[in-house]
């Protein structure tokens, strides 16, 4: 019976007609399996897929190698195969031996995948009677259990990048990793593409180095450039070498669909409310949907919405990561018993986590990249073999083309992920600290090891030998700190610890992720204000967003309106607001910011008629009227069309480069503007289009050639102009922030107290101004400049539209508003731009003073 | 005119009273009374950042040059023939014999010719060592006294620091946090002047009971002038 088959862990195993592309570069002796394994397939009657034996033959030729299959593949299995093998034919411990460390690592992402993946391995590795022990090491391990692993280490060990580096910052390390044989890498797409991928990777350089022979293994959904990835996996000292390459193609392909509403798709907003009717009917029909969209609000309210129409009373859960992790934990169980019809999630569910029987996937809001929809559709239904079901719900009518895009790409295989990043040098600093926590270092050799990993294949000496510095003393030119110097180097040239009180230091604030100020939310009594008595938590908000609230203010939290009672230290005090209506928190869009890939996707699709064949009738309607009443540009052309409306005069642009890049476009299209005096008085960012405002009428300007818009859009506007307003922006002073905490110059914890997120964050803007004003050199301000101009402001991105667009840009002079810019003009008022902190509210408050004084309120 | 109305056509600096005596609150976190040539300054915390570092932290050591470039840039403005420093002057008790000696050498420059009061704060009990002036506990000048920590309850004429006073104030959707002075026309309590050195709002219990709340007066410093905000105005956090 087929229900027997699927119920079958096809996970692991299963005979399949996958095609597949291994790169039979060298030969490779065949891969030797042993009894058990064979024995307990063929009790099965299974096999195992050609890639899981390819890589074993890989693995047992002594080769490091990438697995880049599609969800479903039975990646993670591949990946432990060569460990289960060699660690079954190992001879046998003889007594007095030395007890073995451990033999394979493996590294995620995910706490709960590390977990997950011990559930699914510890089932076969029992069936065959495996003499194989298994165990996870992550933050939540407690203590007793770290130090019995320290003694005891199992064969296996499930871990996260932060318990490597404190694993790897002990002082017995070199003797706990001597019997080390493979590292596996899960989710390696998703990891070398942050900060937490710059330590493991130094993390993989220092373990090279304890145990030169050290095989990886890296798995990773499908990405755009194998070959970087094939580099993160050898050393790269000298750079270049590459491991073996196993990529398995096809599966079966997933059925997708847009949502083909009867409702009207909205001109702008995020919040999809125009098809919850639809999607409820959508979840009835299916036994287990999952719902994602892209931040936590529009979880909540999706949620909410979904309640509001349920008269099944069918089980809706919510999860994302700001909730309590008793009410995750919760979901999750009921999730894997499959108790619940749907659940609407954020990117806590994103990575390759198995769950139950869901046979549907409802992405909400824009995909936002092609490889992350991949990711997500691929969690429908995690057999390669059947059709994952999927539905697209764009949010408005852009979202619409970007949805088509990213339909077509998932069927073209096209692929992007960002391009990797160098290595930060405030990761670098944390773990130059962190290998002085182990043995007393000789720097020429630590700078020789670090070059092999690959973000910091191109480091230079001077750099690294500042990064020394900073550890030590600060690295400051004003030689002041010499003797509170953190490590010190002896007369034998090597660089020790200054006191045991620094090492003690360095494993509590260990790590690169920083989160924003969060604090919890605590349910309490009506009215009570901040003094009522403490109820049940309901899990953690942002600092950021209570900022705007006033007590009485109602939001969407955990699924409930609430009402925002006070703050209490480092609590946030809400009652019940049941039956009222909330103010919604506002959309904090710009996380995943349109790929590169997809913004081009849409640009064609903009340019050729034929296309819009594919697309819902009302949204090919606008684009026709568009073409009408003002002109579609060509795909390579940047639109910039300019009209008066309600007294002011309107510039809007085109550029589809996602919102970070059009926030920073326009802060210096403003700057240019005030002076070449078209007197701008503000501007919106979309992730399609941008819109800047002003008294003058720009339109004539162009049109009169008194200021020229290849000469507004130039690219010079990426030095002076772009150095001048960094230097005041509140971005900069974030990312020094963060920073600060990773580089180990501010602590994120002392031992024994907490500092609370206000409190760093007060200071480190302090010591951002005076460094700024003093050393602006300092390499915690190069490595602050540097994350800034990548993730924060996409200057790569616009100076590569800018130099795309230059002499092609066609300026549409209109009497009134385009369709195509409605969107954008909609969200002017709702959308605010985050400039200085500015003197201007205070001054209104000021005036306020005055008013009172006068009689007049 | 309205007097209120002038009180903002003005730039800075922006005109207070203190128990009858007049006073200006200057943008740049220093006070100046005209009538006695005396500008007061508040918790300087000269050599916090090698203060840190001594424990690990290894924060920048420009703090006190920064510290001292914005004090003289005021001296120089009023050249007041008295300087009242209000307590904190140093972070610690070893503040002054660390400081470097071009930065000692440079605030002895801005001392010269006028007469200087260290007024003893929690932090710097004790005279500085190697630095001129005279270390008070408070100090009394007409109907005026000045001390470091604001004493509890109703009293007339006092100026004080230590609280670090910062105030919030939130408008259409938007959250500003600035440094302060905070009076209520009978006491005064300046805002922080280090360059390292955060605030604390003054809507916070700490400052229970120093103010009556309807006379309670913010005088906010913003980028080039002093801005007078409402106690009904101000925001907690």
């Amino acid at each position: 019976m087929q229900v027997d088959r699927l119920a079958a862990p096809a996970f692991w195993f299963s005979s399949s007609a996958l095609t597949q592309q291994a790169s039979i570069a060298t030969e490779i002796p065949a891969a030797r399996l042993p009894e058990p394994f064979v024995k307990w397939f063929s009790e099965r009657g299974w096999s195992p897929r050609a890639h899981q034996i390819e890589l074993l033959a890989r693995a047992q030729a002594g080769r490091s190698a990438l697995l880049i299959a599609p969800t479903g593949a039975g990646k993670t299995l591949a990946g432990f195969l060569p460990s289960l093998v060699d660690l079954t034919t190992r001879p046998k411990r003889r007594p007095g031996e030395a007890r073995r460390g451990v033999h394979t690592l493996y590294i995620s992402p995910l706490k709960a995948l590390a977990v997950d993946i011990e559930r699914n391995l510890a089932k076969p590795v029992d069936e065959m009677g495996l003499p194989i022990t298994m165990e996870t090491r992550t933050g939540d391990t407690p203590a007793h259990k770290r130090q019995r692993q320290k003694l005891s280490p199992p064969d296996i060990l499930l871990t996260t990048p932060e318990q490597l580096a404190l694993l790897i910052a002990t002082k017995d390390a070199e003797r706990f990793f001597a019997g080390l044989r493979h590292i596996v890498l899960d989710e390696l797409h998703s990891l070398v593409i942050s900060k937490r991928g710059h330590l493991l990777s130094l993390g993989l350089a220092r373990l090279r180095a304890l145990v030169p022979g050290l095989q990886t293994i890296g798995l990773s959904a499908t990405v755009a450039e194998p070959d970087e990835l094939r580099r993160w996996l050898v050393p790269q000292n000298p750079p270049g070498k590459m491991s073996d390459l196993i990529e398995v193609t096809g599966g079966a392909r997933p059925d997708i669909t847009i949502l083909a509403s009867d409702e009207r798709v909205p001109w702008a907003g995020h919040s999809a409310r125009y098809a919850i009717p639809e999607l409820y009917a959508a979840i009835r029909r299916h036994k287990t949907t999952l719902l994602f969209v892209n931040t936590r609000s529009q979880a909540e309210l999706l949620f909410q919405e979904l309640w509001r129409i349920n008269e099944d009373s069918l089980p809706i859960a919510l999860h994302h990561g700001s909730l309590d992790v008793g009410q995750r934990r919760r979901v999750e169980k009921a999730m894997e018993q499959n108790a619940l019809r749907a659940i609407v999630a954020t990117s806590t569910l994103d990575l390759g986590i198995d769950w139950g029987d869901v046979d549907l996937v409802v992405h909400v809001g824009a995909p936002k990249g092609a490889s992350r929809l991949a990711q997500r559709i691929g969690r429908s239904n995690h057999r390669m073999d059947e059709p994952s079901q999927a539905i697209l719900v764009p949010a408005n009518r852009f979202e619409v083309l970007e949805c088509e895009a990213a339909l077509e790409a998932n069927y073209l295989g096209a692929q992007d992920t960002p391009p990797l990043r160098e290595g930060g040098l405030d990761v670098l600093a944390q773990h130059v600290l962190g290998c002085a926590c182990a043995e007393p270092f000789d720097a020429a050799a630590l700078f020789e090891e670090v070059k092999n990993a690959e973000p910091y294949a191109g480091l230079d000496r001077e750099t690294f030998d500042k990064v020394v510095d900073f550890v030590a003393t600060g690295g400051y030119a004003l030689k002041s700190y010499e003797r509170y110097a953190r490590i010190r180097r002896t007369k034998d040239g090597l660089w020790r610890v200054s006191h045991p009180r620094v090492a003690q230091q360095y494993r509590l604030n260990v790590g690169t992720i920083i989160e924003a100020p969060m604090l919890n939310v605590r349910m309490t009594r009506a009215g009570r204000g901040a003094n009522g008595r403490g109820g049940p938590m309901l899990g953690k908000v942002e600092e950021y967003f209570l900022e705007t609230l006033r007590p009485g203010d109602t939001f969407l939290f955990s699924g409930k309106v609430v009402r925002f009672e006070g703050i209490r230290e480092n609590e946030c005090l809400v009652s019940s607001a049941a039956g009222s209506d909330p103010k919604v928190p506002s959309y904090f869009g710009g996380k995943f910011p349109l790929s590169t890939y997809l913004a081009g996707e849409v640009r064609a699709m903009l340019a050729d008629p034929e296309r819009w064949q594919a697309l819902p009738d009302q949204v090919a309607d606008w684009l026709r009227l568009q073409r009408d009443k003002s002109v579609l540009p060509a795909r390579g052309e940047l639109l910039v069309e300019t009209f008066p409306r309600g007294g002011r005069h309107y510039m809007v642009a085109y550029p589809f480069e996602g919102r970070l890049a059009h926030q920073t476009l326009g802060m210096l299209l403003t700057r240019r503007l005030d002076r070449a005096g078209g007197h701008p008085l503000g501007f919106v960012a979309t992730e399609y289009s941008l819109a800047v405002w002003g008294l003058s009428d720009l339109g004539a300007m162009f049109s009169s050639g008194a200021l020229s818009l290849g000469a507004l859009f130039d690219e010079d506007m990426l030095g002076d102009d772009l150095e001048a307003w960094l230097d005041e922006s509140w971005l900069l002073k974030r990312t020094f922030r963060d920073c600060a905490l990773i580089s180990g110059l501010i602590e994120k914890r002392h031992p024994g107290q907490e500092k609370s997120g206000r409190q760093v964050t007060v200071s480190t803007d302090l010591v951002y101004d005076v460094l700024r004003a003093h050393e602006p050199d300092h390499i915690l301000m190069r490595a602050t400049r540097s994350d800034a101009a990548a993730g924060l402001l996409d200057v790569a991105r616009l100076s590569e539209m800018l130099s795309r667009i230059r002499g092609r840009i066609v300026h549409k002079r209109l009497e009134r508003i385009s369709p195509l810019a409605v969107p954008v003009m909609l969200e002017i008022g709702r959308e605010r731009v985050d400039g200085e902190a500015n003197d201007l509210l205070l001054r209104e408050a000021a005036e306020d003073l005055i008013h009172e004084a006068m009689g007049e309120t | 005119m309205n007097q209120a109305a002038k009180i903002v056509a003005d730039a800075a600096p922006i005109p207070t009273a203190i128990a009858g005596e007049q006073a200006l609150c200057d943008h740049r976190g220093v006070l100046y009374l005209p009538a006695m040539r005396l500008m007061v300054v508040s918790d300087l915390h000269l050599e916090k950042g090698s203060s840190l570092a001594r424990r690990g932290t290894l924060v920048p050591p420009y703090d006190t040059a920064a510290t001292l470039a914005r004090l003289a840039e005021t001296i120089a403005h009023y050249r007041p023939e008295t300087v009242v420093s209000l307590g904190d002057s140093f972070h610690d008790g070893e503040g002054a014999a660390r400081m470097p000696d071009a930065f000692r050498d440079r605030l002895v420059a801005m001392m010269e010719g006028r007469r200087w009061f260290w007024i003893a704060g929690n932090h710097d009990p004790l005279p500085p060592d190697g630095v001129p002036g005279r270390t008070v506990d408070q100090l009394a000048v007409g109907g005026l006294l000045f001390r470091h920590e604001p004493a509890p309850g109703a009293r007339v004429g006092e100026i004080a620091g230590h609280l670090h006073p910062g105030a919030r104030v939130v408008r259409r959707g938007r959250s500003v946090r600035r440094a302060c002075f905070v009076g209520d026309g009978t006491r005064l309590i300046m805002p922080a002047f280090g360059a390292f050195t955060g605030m604390l709002n003054v809507l916070d219990d700490a400052f229970d009971g120093l103010f009556s709340a309807e006379r309670m007066v913010a005088y906010v410093l913003g980028r080039e002038r002093v801005y007078a905000v409402a106690w009904a105005q101000l925001r907690r956090g």
